[in-house]
């Protein structure tokens, strides 16, 4: 119970309203996290004063909305004696308890489902919005009660009711965002913050009232908004089912809807598309999800499945269907492993416990993801760091060895026999010794250039072609580049430098049309080469 | 017949000063307490609006979600930290709690930092959407409280009491020692001052920094170091703000009074200085509102029990009332400025189009249609509606620009015969222009005039006579009227 207040009081406690009888505390009261709601006149320390206090003045338990209590599982477990960790293990794997069936099923299915609805939400870069919907929904489920119990007392807590206010509520908050967006100067992020904090503040607002309507603070209602404290309960695992049913077969059936509306929304209603129907199904979508996963795991997980597992499919595919599936494979994965992680320890509460596992698999996929993973993108890079390198050094040596000897072009006997000094090369470019000893040291690896002396090597054969192509293909896109562009010979130099890294041989071939045959020789270059203006 | 008709509006009346009555009559019971409360609140609420403004203008907002989620962490070790300082028997009891206050505000803002940097850490290496990095970020990092709390706040035996009133007697009763200035009001109100002076202090420097990032660079300012100074500080506020609104409408605090602001003006000192305004207000009309409001409401509803709803909240509905007052009435860039002035426009539009086409059927007075009015003539070509039409038709009646002949057809004025004669020469100035300038099919032209003449004034007029070497004819041969000498 301390943790629970501790916690209460963690989560932004309402110091103010605390010390004051008659201003209700509004942050306070996640005393119904655990323990079952307490009476008025219990009184035995100054804990349970606060306590009192607090449910008094009607506590709102906002603590657990946001972080949902669903890892109760060990509760069971930890109503025995605990056996040793192994026999543990077997037990969760094997699913001897019905209550762990249940859990995990459930779970598992709430990911599975959170991540594919969350990928379109994701690539339509709305992320965010599952966190406003979830927020918002706050006053629907007040106002929801108020109206039932205004209407016939003693109905308030109808769960069908109870959603069908939440459902509207997350809606209009994500409505005034989109609107709020289009119709005004304020962008959509200072959009989201406002609607959020406004539509929970009036929540917050309605709840202290609804705790003095009479028949508002009895459990029901409390253990609504705890998210079922005791734990996820077959009916649950079926409404999951259910809405994951709905989720899918509608992703499957609007497909190519979706993903037009997220990769070219403009270019869909240009086609005639129903891009506002369309976007509003898909935030009906995040609503139904959050909405019904938030009330069963915490608002703070089902934002979390929303986000975590789309974002961590990204790095593994750039096909929009694969993405979807590696979504749903990565929410029920966190969703399953976090569970049975929760299972196993005691005090682990299982909706953190998932995030963070999502959080862990986030972090492999950022890492090893094989498309936009960081290790892959940074080999890609040193590659291309290395091509471009050893391009740089062999059309340098070639420079050089064409200055040297007197023949425009050098034949490849003369190319080979020519030694080349360090110092010649550094003049060269713009490049430090160190870097250019490694791209000798790449080269020489290579067999493209062999040392003869100290700090002088020489071509090989294949070092010899292949420097010869390379200022070919160089000198070829320069007069391209003058010939078709209009750009002038001082100029073209640093143009064809970048591209000439690029320039695949189909390319060549027809750039060797454009200017008409060109033997297979080195064309003389077009300007002063580095090699003659560096002296 | 009078006295029935009138009895609705006297229930009004009544039921109105009933109401503000009560309202009164409610408020009157307005004691020292309150004075603390809005006091606090509105001081609370000026410290989140200064960093809160540059959040929005940096589009930085729902940081400011982030960094109130990821303070959890911050706060539980800084937590657990004064309690095993004070089992390691390195503190006393009553130095825990300022050791406790310290620690609350390093771990938050070491925290904030951490989550500002992990946040644009995953956006650049994994080159995702900065909301979406945000998200996993911030999830991430409350969890981990989450687990922290369960996890280690058990172990450690935390004399429960003393933390919980350590934090709870800062609450407005709790006055400071020897002075009856409540606590938050002195937490608070200091952390205004500090967000002012190091705005005032860096004003160049955020502005720039906001603006413009890349010149910022190249004038040696550090715009990354302005980013996380930036996040420090709201991290700090944040905090400072759980006590007494909580950590979910803290957000509210931060970002509603600089959107307001916006909504309102476009200079950045006034929308500073307007975000505080707002702030403050709403922090005061909050608590007024929750002392009255739920009681009136709900006293009517048949439930006479409620008797206020919480501060906290309220002051959030109220901010979020302020902007969307500004986001209508806002005279330059509210909802319902912008329709009017739309309105206006169209009724302008359509009213010039009348009497351009008055004007052309006098040259040409054989081919006026008599089966259709002109008004509907311009609005069946022109798409407009009925109801803007007769509108215009009104404007250029009541200014004498047209008149109306017993047959029910309009025929130009003098007035209107020389305001008509200038938009058909602009008209047709401008076809001449474009045939000149612009290898346009003949027929292409007309779309354009038509839509450009309402807006070429006498001086463009005559710069494009100049321009054109004063020609007679367009390029569809009509000829351009000469200028109305004034």
């Amino acid at each position: 119970m301390s943790v629970a207040l501790i916690l209460g009081l963690l989560l932004g406690a309402g110091g103010v309203q605390n010390a004051i009888p008659f201003v209700p505390n509004l942050r306070l009261g996640t005393h119904a996290l655990e323990t079952p709601f307490r009476e008025p006149e219990e009184t035995v320390v100054s804990v349970v004063k606060l306590e009192k206090r607090s449910s008094q003045t009607g506590a709102f338990p906002s603590g657990v909305w946001e972080q949902g209590s669903p890892g109760s599982i060990h509760s069971v477990l930890a109503q025995k004696p605990t056996p040793p960790l192994l026999s543990r293990l077997w037990r969760v794997l094997s699913l001897r308890d019905y209550n762990t069936r249940v859990v995990l099923l459930g779970t598992t299915m709430l990911g599975i489902t959170a991540g594919i609805v969350g990928t379109f939400m994701l690539l339509r870069k709305r992320a965010l919005v599952g966190d406003v919907v979830g927020h918002s929904a706050l006053p629907g489920i007040a106002i929801a009660f108020l109206v039932m119990e205004g209407l016939s007392p003693g109905t308030g807590k109808w769960l069908p009711g109870l959603l069908a206010g939440a459902f509207a509520f997350g809606l209009a908050g994500a409505v005034s965002v989109m609107l709020i967006d289009k119709y005004s100067r304020i962008k959509a992020d200072a959009a989201m913050a406002m609607t959020l904090s406004v539509f929970y503040g009036l929540g917050a607002a309605l709840f202290t009232i609804v705790q003095k309507v009479p028949g508002g603070n009895a459990a029901g209602l409390k253990t609504y908004l705890n998210g079922k404290t005791a734990s996820l309960i077959a009916d649950d695992v079926w409404l999951f089912v259910g809405v994951a049913a709905v989720v899918l077969t509608l992703t499957m059936l609007l497909m190519k809807e979706l993903t037009i509306l997220c990769f070219d929304d403009q270019f869909a209603a240009a086609e005639g598309w129903p891009v506002f129907w369309l976007d509003t199904l898909l935030i009906g979508l995040v609503v139904t999800v959050t909405i019904i996963g938030m009330q069963s795991v915490g608002l703070i997980l089902v934002v979390a499945t929303l986000i975590i597992p789309p974002a961590s499919a990204r790095f593994w595919t750039d096909d929009i269907r694969r993405m979807t599936l590696g979504a749903g494979l990565v929410g029920g994965m966190s969703s399953f492993f976090g569970t049975i992680i929760s299972a196993l320890f005691p005090r682990m509460a299982a909706g953190a416990v998932i995030v963070l596992t999502g959080a862990f698999l986030f972090a492999l996929s950022l890492l090893f993801g094989t498309k936009r993973g960081v290790v892959i993108h940074w080999w890609q890079q040193r590659k291309l760091r290395q091509d471009v390198g050893r391009v740089d050094l062999l059309r340098a040596s070639f420079e050089l060895i064409e200055y040297a000897v007197s023949d425009p072009t050098p034949t490849s006997e003369e190319m080979v026999a020519h030694e080349i000094p360090l110092g010649d090369l550094i003049s060269m470019r713009a490049w430090d010794a160190a870097s250019l000893r490694r791209l000798i040291g790449t080269a020489v690896r290579d067999d493209l250039m062999r040392p003869t002396s100290g700090d002088v090597w020489r071509l090989t054969e294949s070092g010899a072609e292949e420097a010869r192509r390379i200022a070919r293909n160089h000198r070829l896109w320069e007069m391209y580049l003058m010939q078709y562009a209009h750009i002038a010979p001082s100029h073209v130099d640093r143009d064809a430098d970048l591209i000439e890294h690029v320039l695949d041989p189909e390319l060549i071939a027809e750039l060797e049309h454009q200017l008409d045959h060109m033997e297979d020789n080195v064309p003389v270059s077009s300007h002063a080469t580095s090699g003659s203006s560096s002296d | 017949m009078q006295r029935v008709g009138a009895r609705p509006t006297d229930d009004v009346c009544q039921t109105k000063s009933i109401m503000i009555h009560e309202f009164f009559q409610l408020l009157s019971g307005w004691s020292s307490l309150d004075t603390a409360i809005a006091g606090s609140a509105a001081l609370t609420a000026m410290s989140c609006a200064l960093p809160g403004a540059w959040l929005v203008l940096r589009k930085h907002s729902m940081m400011g979600d982030a960094l109130s989620h990821s303070a959890l962490p911050g706060v539980v070790m800084a937590f657990l930290f004064a309690v095993s300082m004070k089992q390691a028997g390195w503190i006393s009891e009553a130095q825990k709690d300022a050791f406790l206050q310290v620690f609350l505000f390093v771990g938050a803002v070491v925290v904030g930092v951490g989550t500002a940097w992990l946040t644009e850490w995953v956006q650049r290496l994994g080159r995702l959407d900065s909301g979406a990095s945000l998200g996993v970020v911030f999830t991430a990092v409350f969890a981990l409280g989450l687990l922290l709390i369960r996890l280690d706040v058990d172990d450690v035996h935390i004399d429960v009491d003393c933390v919980l009133f350590g934090i709870i007697e800062t609450a407005a009763l709790q006055t400071v020692p020897g002075t009856s200035i409540p606590e938050p009001v002195l937490v608070n109100g200091a952390i205004f001052l500090i967000n002012l002076l190091l705005m005032v202090l860096f004003y160049k420097e955020l502005k720039l920094a906001a603006f413009d990032p890349g010149l910022a660079t190249s004038l040696g300012i550090p715009a990354r170091g302005i980013h996380y100074g930036l996040m420090a500080v709201t991290a700090m506020t944040v905090v400072a703000a759980f006590t007494t609104v909580g950590s979910i409408l803290v957000i509210g605090l931060l970002i509603i009074p600089a959107a307001t602001a916006l909504m309102l003006s476009e200079r950045l000192k006034v929308v500073l200085a307007l975000s505080v305004g707002v702030a403050a207000l709403s922090a005061v009309l909050g608590h007024v509102l929750t002392l009255t409001l739920p009681r009136m409401i709900f006293s009517r509803l048949g439930y006479p029990t409620i008797e206020d709803a919480g501060t906290a909240g309220m002051m959030s509905v109220t901010a979020g009332m302020l902007f969307l007052a500004a986001l209508f009435l806002s005279p330059r860039h509210g909802v319902i400025s912008k329709l009017i002035h739309r309105l206006r426009l169209g009724q302008k539009i359509a009213g010039d189009d009348i009497l351009g086409l008055l004007f052309r059927f006098e040259e040409q007075t054989a081919i006026r249609p008599t089966d259709i009015t002109v008004p509907d003539l311009v609005a069946k070509q022109n798409g407009i509606s009925p109801w803007l039409m007769s509108l215009s038709v009104r404007r250029l009646l009541r200014g004498d620009y047209v008149s109306r002949q017993t047959t029910g057809e309009l025929i130009l004025t003098e007035r209107g015969r020389e305001s008509a004669k200038s938009l058909v020469r602009a008209h047709r100035l401008w076809e001449a222009y474009m045939a000149k300038h612009f290898e346009l099919p003949d027929d292409h032209l007309h779309e354009t005039a038509h839509r450009v003449e309402h807006f070429i004034d006498d001086d463009i007029q005559n710069r494009l006579q100049t321009e054109l070497e004063s020609p007679e004819m367009d390029p569809h041969g009509k000829s351009i009227p000469e200028k109305t000498e004034p």
